[in-house]
This record gives structure tokens, sequence and C-alpha cells, in this order.
């Protein structure tokens, strides 16, 4: 049995029964192991937590996402990379449901979002720069009012454990407009992780943060996907980060999926040394790649 | 799609942790409110004064007045409420949350019943121990009258926060005179009778005119037609469910073309 599934069964015999209780962890303590774990996926992941079928979506005649298809397994991190406006953040818009696709279908966690929008996301989350939690309430009033939108059982005790999580019990009466981008990164990742979500989708989430602080988020996620089963969506332009930490990465560009695959691995199935320079490559010749990946 | 309470009670929740905090929050639902009855009630009291004739303006000038406020506190409980998530961009948490567009109507709705029930409160205390207002001149009609005014209210504020939603944060200014666009039409202060045959018309389209014209029946007759109350409660009823599904649209409008994702965007498309 691979490591994370190791820690899925270690983790599953720690609940009090009613799932909902998971031990808290300090991503400080695990960063050590994590970067000693290899990024690799595990084989008996089982049935997709997302499942996004020929998905488009058309502003005015503008194709912002042209026919995408592609599936998170469970314990599985993804990530999704591409230039500006390559439709990376359109795709999770959708994914949340607060963007209608022009065609396709997204299914999470077995749940057509069009059809059983409330199921589909109760088992999501999403963590975004551009989606700050009001800043006008606290850290502890924000995680209370969406617990209870997410209907998040056991509420008290879940906030207390994702407070504890991402270091957040000092500011849980400070409120949120007053906390450095650095804590309101760490408030906005404990509403993400407070309903235990199956699918989670982090759009730059370490976009704010210092390296020191970054890479301990980093780690949190990772032993999140591994413990939970959790089926992560990421976007990041940072590269070294997709590479530690995304089991798989998606490459789009123009609302396209070009490229597909490990990101340990990729560059040099494509002729480049890292995955940065595979990344320029995709952003400045996106029609060069398509037209290869078309003859293939 | 089942309502849930516990969604409808976070928005209620989240409004209380607001004004728990913020006196600038507080003060507003009941100062304007007690401006206008000191104001109106010195006025009828000086009407009285200098009036040959033997009629009493305080039920019908400053219970005309209360009413009228209450109305306009009922809709600016839902849009003040729904502003809220305008000035913190909350709009992509929320609705990338389980939170259906029925709950977080419910929830404005659940929200303006408290703000506006201070503010109604505050009134009827100054009404009645400073002006001698007393609401047994209105029979039991007094809380069929309200109700009208709080459906029509409503109504308002949630065509206002559609306004909004649909048209950009800039559009919270074609909020705050609504009130004041309808109140010709209204009726508060003169009989239906007062206004041209053309605005008589219009004037019967909206329920404040069959309220305020059952008010003073009652006061100058000692009855109201009970059709006529009926017909404005149908009319009011009418509204909600207009302007709850234009809200949806105009929701769904805005889910359409991205606008709920980046609504600190003002497209008039």
């Amino acid at each position: 049995m691979c490591t994370s599934c190791s820690w899925a069964r270690d983790f599953s015999t720690s609940t009090n029964g009613s799932g909902h209780e998971r031990l808290p962890f300090s991503a400080t303590d695990l960063r050590a192991t994590l970067e000693m774990t290899e990024t690799t996926f595990p084989s008996n992941a089982g049935p997709s937590i997302l499942s996004v079928s020929r998905l488009c979506k058309d502003y005015s005649g503008t194709q912002a996402v042209d026919g995408v298809s592609f599936s998170v397994g469970p314990h599985e991190i993804l990530g999704l990379l591409g230039p500006n406006g390559a439709g990376k953040t359109t795709t999770i818009n959708m994914i949340l449901g607060v963007l209608e696709p022009s065609s396709g279908a997204i299914a999470i966690d077995g749940c057509d979002l069009a059809r059983r929008r409330r199921q589909a996301l109760e088992r999501t989350n999403f963590a975004a720069v551009y989606a700050p939690l009001p800043g006008n309430l606290t850290v502890s009033q924000n995680l209370r009012v969406f617990g209870m939108l997410y209907g998040v059982r056991h509420l008290h005790e879940r906030m207390d454990a994702v407070m504890r999580q991402f270091d957040l019990l000092r500011f849980r009466d400070t409120k949120c407009g007053v906390l450095s981008s650095g804590e309101q990164t760490r408030v906005e990742l404990a509403k993400a992780m407070l309903n235990q979500p199956r699918l989670l989708l982090l759009d730059e989430p370490t976009a704010s943060l210092d390296p020191a602080t970054a890479r301990d988020i980093r780690a949190a996620i990772r032993e999140f996907a591994q413990q939970t089963g959790v089926g992560v969506l990421w976007t990041s332009h940072n590269m070294a980060e997709v590479a530690a930490v995304c089991h798989r990465v998606l490459f789009m560009s123009r609302g396209r999926i070009l490229l597909e695959g490990d990101p340990r691995t990729l560059p040099a199935a494509h002729g480049h040394a890292t995955l940065e320079d595979l990344f320029i490559a995709v952003a400045r010749e996106p029609l060069t790649l398509r037209r290869a990946q078309d003859e293939e | 799609m089942p309502v849930s309470l516990r969604r409808i009670c976070a928005l209620l929740l989240r409004q209380f942790y607001l004004l728990r905090g913020s006196p600038t929050r507080i003060v507003p639902l009941f100062s304007w409110v007690a401006i206008d009855i000191i104001l109106w009630g010195f006025i009828t009291r000086y009407l009285n004064s200098v009036s040959a004739a033997r009629f009493n303006f305080v039920p019908a000038m400053l219970g005309a007045v209360l009413l009228w406020d209450f109305m306009a506190r009922v809709m600016q409980g839902i849009t003040t409420a729904f502003l809220e998530d305008v000035w913190s961009r909350n709009f992509l948490n929320l609705f990338a949350s389980p939170l259906s567009v029925a709950e977080y109507l419910s929830g404005l709705v659940l929200i303006s019943i408290a703000t506006s029930a201070i503010g109604l409160a505050v009134m009827v205390g100054l009404a009645t121990l400073v002006f001698g207002l007393s609401f047994f001149v209105y029979g039991s009609m007094l809380a069929a009258l309200l109700l009208v005014l709080f459906l029509f209210g409503i109504s308002l504020g949630i065509f206002g926060s559609a306004l909004v939603l649909r048209f950009g944060p800039a559009a919270e200014w074609f909020i705050w005179p609504i009130p004041a666009f309808i109140s010709p039409l209204a009726c508060v202060f003169y009989p239906l009778a007062t206004l041209p045959h053309w605005m008589q018309w219009l004037a019967r389209l909206i329920p404040p005119s069959y309220v305020f014209e059952g008010m003073r029946g009652v006061l100058l007759h000692h009855k109201v037609a009970g059709s006529s109350l009926a017909i404005g409660s149908a009319l009011a009823v009418f509204y909600l469910l207009v302007m709850a599904r234009g809200f949806t649209s105009v929701y769904r409008h805005a889910v359409r073309t991205g606008l709920i994702a980046r609504y600190a965007a003002e497209t008039v498309t």
C-alpha cells in the first residue's frame, strides 16, 4: 500500500466514528516528512472526484474555454497551468457554479452540477486570492457563517481544528480586514477546509505568502489530500511549487488543454529542461504545440 | 430544491455580527425615522392649532408618516443587507457555497423584519408618548395595513437589489430614491381623488394607495372598504412574486455572463 493510502487508513481509524473529527496537524512539523515523500499519485485512487466533460464557455463569440475535459481523482492534486487569460479561472468559476458553461458537463463526487447544484457544492470548497472573506467580520465569525452555509456538523470543533491547523487561534477575534495578506490567505484556506470537501479548488493559494509560509501551506494541503482523499485542482504560476505539489498537470492556452502529464517528466518529454521552460514555450507558441499534438 | 433554515440563519447571524460591532449601522436603523416623526409631529400639532376644522391631523398625517416610513425601512432592510455583500465583495464566496437564491432572499427578508421592527418600535414609541398618537383609532385594520406595506416594502427592496446586481455597485444610488419616486402615487397625505385622472390610474397599480385610502377611510368614516384592501393585498403579493422572479432572472443573467464571479466589474450588457 502506498504511503498516502496508509495515511488515509490510519486517519480513518482516528475519527470518533462520526467522520467529522479530524486530528489537527501542524504544517511545520510535516514539512520535513513531505519533502522526503515522493509526489506520486496512488494507483488505487478510485472513481473521479471531479469530472469535466467537453466544457465550453463562449462570451459573445470569444471562446474563453473550448472543449475542455479532465478529471481529478481522490488524493490527487491536479495542477491547472497556463498564461494569463488561458481560461483557468473561467474553468474554476464554472466548477464552482458561479459561471454557467455554454456547453459541457461537470460532475462533483458523482453529482451533476447543473442538476444537483446544492449536493455538488456541499462537497466542494475553494480559496482564491480574488475572493477574500468579508473584512468586517472576525476570523471566527466568518468561519461560523460559512460553516453554517456549508452545513458543517460539529461546527465549533471544526472551527477550532482548522484555526489550529492554520495557526489562526490567536486571530480568532480579529477582523479579517486588518490581517496581513498572508494571514488572510490562511483564513481563506481554513474556510476552504472547514466542510472537509471532496473537491478543493485553489486558485493561486500561495500567491501572497512568504516562501516559508507558502511551503507550510503546501505541506498542509498535500497532507489534507493524503489524509482525507480530497481531490485538489490547483492553479499557480510558481512552477517549482507545481512540480513539488502536483501529481499531474494540465497546460491550458486560449481555452484549450494543450498538454497533460507528470510535472517531473513532462518537460523532458517535450524537449525542455524545466517546467518553467515548458510553460514559457506553451505561453509563447501555443499554436505550434497544438499542431504537434493534433499530428500525434 | 429544499430550503435550509440553517443557511438562512447564517445570513441573519452575519447581519447580527455586523450590527453588534458597529454603531454606524445601528444608529441609522432608527435615527431618520425618529427625526421624521418628530418633524411631522410638530407640523401636525401646528396644523391642529391653526385649523378651524374639528379634524385631528395627528392620526391622519403623523400616522401616515409612520406607515410610510415603516415601508421604507422594510425596503432598506433588504437593500442594506444586500449592499453589505456588495461592499465586502462577498458574492463569489456566497454563491459558490450551497446557498440558493431562494435562501438568500429569505435571509434578506428575515434581516429586514428584524431591522424594520427596531425602526417601527422607535416610531411607535415617539408618536405615542410625545405626540399622543393612539393606534386604537385605526382599529383592527392596522395589522392588515402594515402587512400590505410590509409586503410591498419587501418587493421594493428586492427590486432595488436586482437593479444593483444587474448594473453594478454604482447603481446603489438608484435604490435610495425609490420611495420618493413612488410617493406621489402612494397618496400618503392626500386622497386619491386629488390626483389627475391619469395619475389615479397609475396610483391604483401600487398597493400603498389602497393602504392610505383605507387609513383615511377608518379615520373619517370609521370603516374601510374590504374589497379595496383585498385588491391592495393581492397587488402586494403579485409584486412580491414578480420581484422575486425578477431577482432570480437577474442572478441567472449574472451567472451566465460571469458578473457574479467578477462583481466589481460594472457591465451594462
